[in-house]
């Protein structure tokens, strides 16, 4: 306990991180007619002062001084590829971006969509049904979500229409009505909006995936292909394709965050209240550590302020949520030796290398635009949707062109195709000839979740609060190359017929270990993972801690395994699926709601 | 700015052709004496509604101040005027009054004391309000408004305009008597009684003329009711640097093309189809229109749509043009400021001029820019707006300004090519015009307070 620390007026609920999830949560929570404090590390962000163009839109600022990023100066993480190496401390931005500030990674966002796959949810299960046990890897802990695609649903169908996203349905209510991935599930509901129109280059891969016989489909995109007024009665405004979503406020309010889409209505409601640039050390438990009494942090002024609560929700990033969990010593911490413990097992990532296709010079593939959320993917080698049997790897990767606008200092970064000198007059022609006339594709690829890949508290390195830091144990593994491998080979093929002068092929090779200093994504997840197990999940199917049942934690960090898809979609279905259970059971009966 | 000018214009005349008549005395004040403590919460929430009403918070609460407790600043080039605390404080505020001295400040412009009020109280307008109306604002005021001390010092007006007198001949001259105004609105017929509540709101509580009809040189607004003439509503002088627009009929400078429900849906969230609330009106809504009833709304709606066209339209209607369209389509951005306009404002407002309505307002046929004084439009590139919440709409939006980023030139050739394009006809503008207002620009730009969406 912090004994020294001052005591604030009590509140229902407590909620760590003004992301997605804890707008979400603080939304059902003050609908339940609970009072709700939010605490948010960072500053509070608006269209209005983040967003205001034409300032918002620099690219050096945003994408290169990471103006929305996390400080990592004051926390960050440790890394190292394996138990043997001593881990250090991430100190410049590169693999990966974990967001600070309201909105959270909510803001500084792309904006894809997704459901998560149904067989994703149940990947272990299934993976045995089809390959039998022995098909899984020596060290891989794949394991069930402990929730099934149609208990989602309502929660899919609820986060996109207050996310406003864009897309064509292939099935609605078990009949098929559109041109969506044939792969996807039968959904209750259309998408809220029609999907945003391709780019140019999104259309010609479209065209040549389909002459190879794979089955192209528009992204689920939360950047709103019109104006847009979403339940709680926020409006958007209707994307221009200025391709300035990653990385920043969306000057066009088409871009869905926290934000735009929930705060507006949660600000001016009498039951909460947002807390900025408040850090969160820690969770606060009762004696025998089986009820959090509250949180203690540090305000604005530096004070340490100790809020008391009924019930603390965790929504920070994925791996903040699992450190917070690890400083409170809530749950077990994970042992790799053992294979013991859950705070800090199946931390995954995501397995994703992007090929360029050069086409020719007559074309001008306009990379200048797009829209984050926007483009065109291909799911046939997504989840299980094919036939592992003979190719050896678990797991699937998505396929797509998702030109999000590629700016004028990434261009020139870029430069050339492999092999271009990196100055003068060739890396001037390199450049211009592939910012003009080139495209990318991406492979993005599931991670599993092993054994000796896990999360646990630095021995050594603290930040600046004192707290030890998280250390992050990751590498690739054979099973990620040889997924990426197989599937960047298919990017040939479509590549080919989309008639490309040149290809460049980015594929994974043996051996070469994970590398920080290049952008990866910011897809992490894992490390508190939702389960029917407490032997192998720290959270139930609920997203409740298993140990201390009122304190829930919502985040990627709740998957047990990576997915092809992008996180966001479902990590709001995860919040409005938790909200649920906790609004209809757990405020009237507090206690366990699985065991 | 164009109100103090002519205040201190006026405060000639009247010094020079009227000086020593008497104030006005006590003996005006009636003894009704009513017993206000009886009355019930259901006075106080009516009361509170009809100060929503007559927006008696847009000059009284200083924003995020206490509600009422006066100071808010007028700046005239004849001084600072200061908005009174209205409070029921007794000794700073208004807790002294009797209901009939209440009734006298608010429909006759006659302080407790017997000086006059500035006509900045629209009491010409006020003058219209029923006894009841003015009995549960008075139990609103002393019973329902927490009192707050706060003494509001009125020694900001220069001479000659710190002199109260004058400002009686004004009042005797000019603002009605409260018994001849309910006179003459009980003679009216109306046979739609939401026009007749309409009428009532518009020309009484609302005072909506007080900024959208054109007053005459000794500052009287020349139409106080729908009955007086044309004039009536038909756009007013600046106020604080923006233009009231036309509320009558007129097709493209008015209300022609605006319907009863988006009357409505402008006073409910500030936005509709065809444009979206800046300058005054942002308060107006935000104190006033978003907290009344549907009916009220749709009864002020319903009586705009009664007022005629100031003039017989010469101009033909507006009509959708696409050639600037088509031409900026084509990459053709040889017209004066086309360039400056795609640069930076179709992303928003489209090369259609069409805009995204109720998101972002469009320019094409918005009689905001078809004025024929282009002071507001100057203004909001300048300076920038906000579209605030509201109950309904709880989505801010807001624009940029380009005062930083644009010279006199960018401005003038920028609103000078939208007040020509998609069928708008209004006259070309000036870079003398955007230098005069680009000089009345607030200090406290850009805005303290931001919408936090």
């Amino acid at each position: 306990m912090s004994d020294d620390a001052r005591r604030l007026h009590p509140v229902d609920v407590v909620i760590v991180g003004g992301g997605w999830a804890g707008s979400i949560m603080a939304k059902e929570m003050t609908e339940a007619g609970r009072s709700v404090v939010m605490l948010e590390r960072g500053p509070d962000r608006s269209t209005a002062a983040d967003g205001a163009y034409p300032a918002s839109i620099d690219e050096l600022e945003a994408n290169f001084r990471y103006k929305l990023f996390q400080d990592l100066s004051k926390n960050t993480v440790t890394i190292r590829n394996n138990s043997q190496q001593t881990a250090l401390p991430y100190r410049r931005m590169a693999a990966f971006l974990p967001g600070e500030g309201v909105g959270g990674a909510g803001l500084h966002w792309s904006g894809v969509h997704f459901r998560m796959p149904p067989d994703d949810l149940r990947l272990r299960t299934r993976v045995i049904e089809k390959y039998g046990a022995k098909f899984i890897p020596e060290g891989m802990n794949l394991q069930d979500y402990g929730v099934s695609y149609e208990e989602l649903e309502p929660f899919f169908d609820k986060a996109e229409k207050v996310f406003g996203t864009s897309g064509e349905a292939y099935m609605v209510k078990g009949q098929v009505v559109g041109k969506g991935n044939v792969f996807s599930p039968s959904r209750s509901d259309h998408f809220p909006l029609p999907a945003l129109k391709d780019v140019y280059t999104a259309h010609l891969f479209r065209k040549a995936a389909e002459e190879v016989g794979f089955h192209p489909y528009s992204l689920p995109a939360a950047n709103a292909s019109r104006q847009y007024i979403n339940p709680y009665g926020v409006q958007m405004g209707p994307c221009n394709f200025c391709g300035y979503c990653s990385g920043y406020a969306c000057y066009m309010y088409s871009k869905a965050s926290p934000n735009v889409n929930i705060l507006p209505v949660l600000r001016r409601h009498p039951l909460f209240e947002l807390r900025a640039g408040c850090h969160v050390l820690k969770v606060e438990l009762d004696t025998d550590g089986r009820r959090a009494t509250g949180v203690t942090y540090i305000d604005p002024d530096g004070s340490v302020v100790t809020q008391p609560a009924e019930m603390v929700i965790l929504t920070a990033f994925q791996f903040h949520n699992v450190r917070l969990m690890l400083l409170s010593g809530i749950g077990k911490p994970y042992d790799p030796v053992r294979n013991e413990g859950v705070v800090g097992r199946n931390f995954v990532y995501q397995n994703v290398t992007t090929s360029n296709v050069w086409l020719d010079r007559g074309i001008d593939t306009n990379q200048y635009i797009g829209a984050g959320g926007g483009g065109v993917a291909f799911d046939d080698f997504n989840s299980e949707n094919f036939d592992h049997g003979p190719l050896g790897f678990v797991g699937g990767s998505p396929v797509w062109v998702n030109q999000a606008g590629v700016k004028a200092i990434a261009a020139a970064h870029s430069g050339g195709p492999p092999g271009t000198p990196r100055w003068g007059s060739a890396w001037k022609a390199g450049m211009i000839d592939t910012y003009r006339h080139s495209l990318r594709i991406d492979a993005h690829g599931a991670n599993m979740a092993y054994r000796d890949v896990y999360l646990d508290l630095d021995p050594t390195w603290k930040d600046a609060c004192g707290q030890p830091l998280l250390r992050m144990t990751f590498d690739w593994k054979d099973n990620d190359i040889r997924m990426n491998r197989y599937v960047v080979d298919r990017i040939g093929d479509v590549a080919k017929a989309m008639g490309a002068r040149r290809v460049n092929l980015t594929r994974r090779e043996f051996g070469k270990p994970f590398d920080t200093r290049q952008y990866q994504t910011t897809h992490l997840g894992g490390g508190a993972v939702m389960g029917s197990d407490p032997g192998t999940s720290a959270l139930n199917r609920y997203l409740q801690s298993w140990d201390v049942h009122n304190v829930f934690v919502i985040g990627a960090n709740a998957f047990p395994q990576g997915t092809g898809y992008n996180p966001t979609g479902m990590v709001a279905a995860l919040a409005y699926w938790a909200a649920h259970h906790i609004r209809t059971t757990y405020l009237a009966h507090p206690g366990p709601l699985a065991g | 700015m164009a109100w103090g000018k002519r205040l201190c214009l006026l405060a000639g005349i009247l010094t020079a052709v009227v000086m020593g008549m008497p104030p006005a005395r006590a003996q005006d004040m009636a003894q009704d004496h009513q017993a206000y403590d009886q009355a019930g919460d259901d006075a106080i929430t009516r009361g509170e509604y009809m100060a929503r009403a007559a927006d008696c918070a847009a000059c009284h609460t200083v924003p995020g101040g206490a509600p009422f407790a006066g100071g808010m600043a007028f700046h005239l080039p004849t001084g600072t005027l200061y908005a009174p605390n209205i409070t029921p404080d007794r000794q700073t505020g208004i807790g002294q009054y009797s209901e009939a001295e209440f009734s006298r400040a608010l429909r006759r412009g006659i302080r407790r004391d017997g000086a006059t009020l500035y006509p900045a109280m629209p009491y010409p307008s006020y003058a219209r309000l029923t006894d009841a109306d003015v009995h549960v604002l008075y139990v609103y005021f002393m019973q329902g408004v927490k009192p707050v001390p706060h003494a509001v010092v009125q020694d900001g007006m220069s001479w000659p305009m710190s002199m109260r007198w004058p400002l009686s001949i004004w009042r005797m001259l000019f603002a009605p008597d409260p018994k001849a105004a309910l006179r003459d609105m009980d003679r009216r017929t109306f046979a739609d009684p939401l026009v007749a509540r309409g009428s009532y709101l518009v020309e009484g509580p609302g005072h909506c003329g007080a900024c959208h009809t054109p007053r005459a040189l000794t500052m009287q607004e020349k139409a106080l009711t729908a009955v007086d003439g044309p004039l009536y509503l038909s756009g007013g002088d600046a106020v604080d640097g923006w233009r009231p627009v036309s509320l009558r009929g007129e097709n493209r400078t008015g209300l022609g093309r605006w319907n009863e429900h988006d009357i409505v849906r402008f006073l409910a969230t500030g936005r509709m189809p065809l444009g979206a609330a800046f300058g005054g009106m942002t308060d107006a809504i935000g104190h006033g229109t978003q907290h009344m009833t549907d009916d009220d709304r749709l009864a002020i709606a319903r009586y705009l749509k009664t007022l005629s066209p100031t003039a017989p339209a010469v101009a033909q209607g507006w009509i959708y043009d696409p050639a600037v369209t088509d031409a900026l389509r084509a990459g053709d951005v040889s017209a004066r400021g086309a360039r400056a306009y795609v640069d930076s404002c179709a992303a928003c407002h489209r090369t259609d001029g069409r805009g995204y309505p109720t998101t972002f307002p469009p320019l094409a046929g918005n009689p905001v820019v078809m004025d024929p004084r282009p002071d507001s439009l100057i203004r909001i590139v300048l300076e920038g707006n906000t579209l605030r919440a509201t109950r309904q709409a709880p989505s801010a939006f807001v624009m940029p300004g380009f005062a930083t980023r644009m010279d006199d030139k960018t401005v003038a050739d920028t609103v000078t090519f939208i007040r020509a394009a998609w069928g708008n006809d209004a006259p070309a503008v000036t870079v003398a015009d955007v230098a005069r207002i680009r000089r009345t620009l607030s200090p406290e730009h850009p805005p303290v307070s931001l919408p936090m969406n």
